[in-house]
């Protein structure tokens, strides 16, 4: 940051910031307490008497809950799934490093660099050959893959800060690898697993293609709730911004609570 | 058989042979210290004895049993390292009986040898703290009591003053003596600094590109180092050395004989300064330093540079005139290799 510049235009600057990344979030907020007329009104209305009539809309016209439940579960056992395969992954390339270590974790990387549409028909026609199509398990599956990547180089840059000698020294001291990881590794990198964690619960909640494109009324997330509000029937504004509040809601109340973890596990190796 | 036993030892990484191929035999209660430059390999071959590196070839037997292929949990050596490598987020109580519990030893025995160790090293009051909480010094002391907790059979010591600064390193090394002679352990000390070299070990190992240049106790390479190197290496100020083609002069005063291409080394104690026009050589004085307890000249003489100490003081000064003596019993001549001809012809030793 540039400490030079004057107080005042660092303060302006950072509320301009913050007040246009929230105005979209904030507008649907106020949106999905509005009448859909008033929803279309021009000018835009900034006072109204709220209604909470758009909700008990959307409960009525789809099942709310079930949408909920399968994004928790994706969300959930993705993330766990996905752990359980990087922290291992991780341990090897953090501590065990070869010639190809460096090379691997910049493929693992590039791999997210191609549009997930090129993968969707191969995926698509997997999916639809294991009978798996509309199913939790193929979200959980592919949420998974997906995020491995930023999982192992997450856990990794943890592990990376590390001292060696530390490990050396449990080494010394009678550990085995199971014991040098439970009693050494995860506590020195807990603050790692728990922002790789949180990534990854918030990613696979807010995911959408792949929800869109291989599950419909009997797996489908939030996310393809909300996408049934769109075309089909024109767009009602009132009730998609319900809709979108309501599936929302969750993750940003959760990232509200663990906002520090995850500033920590973003900046990861940036600072220091 | 000896307690310790390196067989043979090689160790590269990559191209860069490290270690090539090394024999060393170590007694039950010796505290060897390994010393020598930067990149010698002394670090190297303390991991390798640790199993923190795998050897490339040879083989290491502690005990009677060989250890070459044991993981470094399984040889019951305890190290101190360079950096401390506590473990940040134990107490220091939890570091010190980390091994202890792994090893699954009953709690309570587990508390009587903490605090033994801890009485030993004026721990007691930190046991609750973690790590951040200490000093340098005292950090240091919980790496120590971390590996005497265990009792292990050899203790194993990476450069452990280096993060020190001078008057604690002093201080801890007279306390790392202590405690040796009161556990009676067998330690192997790598350092690059020749005081602690020379003030703790029984047993001096001087390296040099991964080969052992000399093995003997401090005083023995002090008067008869084996080559030139050790020669230089061992001693503040080194030793003087003299090319023999600028040397005739030498030869001929000291009636000594030197092979072509080979040279005089002389201690800088061995140079006794006198009035100008006395002695055998006429030098100048190029620069004095005054050390308080010893006075150091570099002198200027037969076209080179030689430093003499003294324990008087001295009311020389740059530019003047002296006469110089040398002092054969002093004298060293190496080969053109760097390889000793003759030594000191009195030696203090008694070998």
């Amino acid at each position: 940051m540039n400490a030079k510049l004057p107080l005042i235009i660092r303060t302006f600057s950072s509320w301009a910031a913050a007040l246009l990344l929230f105005f979209p979030l904030g507008w649907l907020i106020l949106t999905a307490f509005k009448t859909e007329l008033q929803a279309i009104s021009v000018p835009p209305l900034l006072t109204f008497p709220p209604t909470l009539e758009n909700f008990s809309l959307v409960q009525e016209r789809s099942d709310y809950l079930l949408y909920a439940k399968n994004s928790l579960i994706t969300s959930v056992i993705s993330t766990l799934l996905g752990l359980a395969i990087a922290a291992p992954a991780a341990y090897s390339m953090a501590f065990f490093k070869t010639r190809r270590t460096r090379d691997i974790l910049m493929w693992m990387l590039s791999t997210k660099m191609m549009p997930a549409v090129g993968a969707l028909l191969p995926i698509y026609v997997l999916a639809q050959s294991a009978g798996l199509l509309d199913s939790l398990t193929v979200l959980v599956i592919v949420f998974t893959l997906s995020n491995l990547p930023i999982m192992v180089w997450m856990l990794y840059s943890g592990f990376k800060d590390i001292p060696k000698e530390i490990l050396e020294a449990a080494q010394m001291d009678g550990a085995n690898v199971w014991s040098e990881f439970r009693s050494v590794v995860l506590p020195l990198s807990i603050g790692g697993f728990a922002s790789t964690a949180l990534l990854c619960l918030v990613l696979s909640w807010n995911e959408a293609f792949w929800s869109l494109n291989l599950s419909a009324a009997k797996a489908g997330t939030l996310a393809a709730l909300i996408a049934s509000y769109s075309s089909p029937e024109g767009l009602f504004w009132a009730k998609l911004s319900a809709a979108s509040l309501m599936a929302i809601a969750p993750i940003v109340v959760f990232g509200w609570f663990s906002q520090k973890q995850l500033v920590q596990g973003l900046t990861f190796g940036a600072v220091k | 058989m000896s307690f310790l036993n390196l067989n043979s030892v090689e160790k590269s990484f990559g191209q860069h042979r490290a270690i090539k191929g090394l024999d060393l035999t170590i007694e039950k209660g010796e505290f060897i210290v390994f010393v020598g430059p930067s990149g010698c390999g002394k670090s190297t071959l303390l991991r390798l004895i640790a199993g923190l590196e795998n050897l490339d070839s040879g083989e290491i037997h502690l005990d009677g049993k060989d250890i070459t292929r044991l993981p470094s949990a399984k040889r019951d050596l305890a190290m101190v390292f360079q950096s401390y490598a506590l473990y940040p987020h134990m107490s220091v109580f939890d570091n010190m009986s980390f091994a202890l519990k792994l090893a699954g030893v009953d709690k309570t025995v587990i508390r009587e040898k903490v605090e033994r160790a801890a009485k030993i090293l004026n721990l007691e009051a930190y046991l609750e703290r973690t790590p951040r909480a200490l000093s340098g010094g005292q950090r240091q002391r919980v790496a120590i009591g971390r590996a005497i907790v265990r009792a292990p059979k050899v203790f194993l010591f990476d450069e452990p003053l280096s993060n020190l600064d001078a008057a604690l390193r002093g201080q801890t090394r007279v306390e790392i003596h202590k405690l040796h002679r009161e556990l009676g352990a067998t330690t192997i000390y790598v350092t690059h600094d020749q005081v602690e070299a020379m003030t703790l070990a029984d047993r001096v190992v001087v390296l040099r590109d991964g080969l052992i240049e000399q093995v003997g106790s401090p005083l023995e390479l002090y008067d008869r180092p084996a080559n030139q190197f050790v020669a230089q290496f061992i001693g503040t100020p080194s030793m003087n050395i003299v090319p023999v083609q600028s040397s005739d002069a030498v030869s001929g005063a000291l009636g000594a004989v030197a092979p072509a291409g080979g040279f005089f080394g002389i201690r800088p104690e061995g140079i006794r300064i006198l009035p100008a026009g006395a002695g055998k050589f006429q030098g100048r004085v190029e620069l004095i330093e005054a050390l308080g307890a010893d006075t150091l000249i570099y002198l200027e003489t037969l076209g080179t540079s030689l430093v003499a100490r003294q324990n008087e003081r001295t009311a020389l000064a740059s530019g003047n005139a002296v006469g110089i003596e040398l002092d054969s019993r002093f004298l060293h001549i190496f080969d053109r290799d760097g390889n000793v001809v003759t030594a000191p012809g009195q030696s203090k030793n008694n070998n």
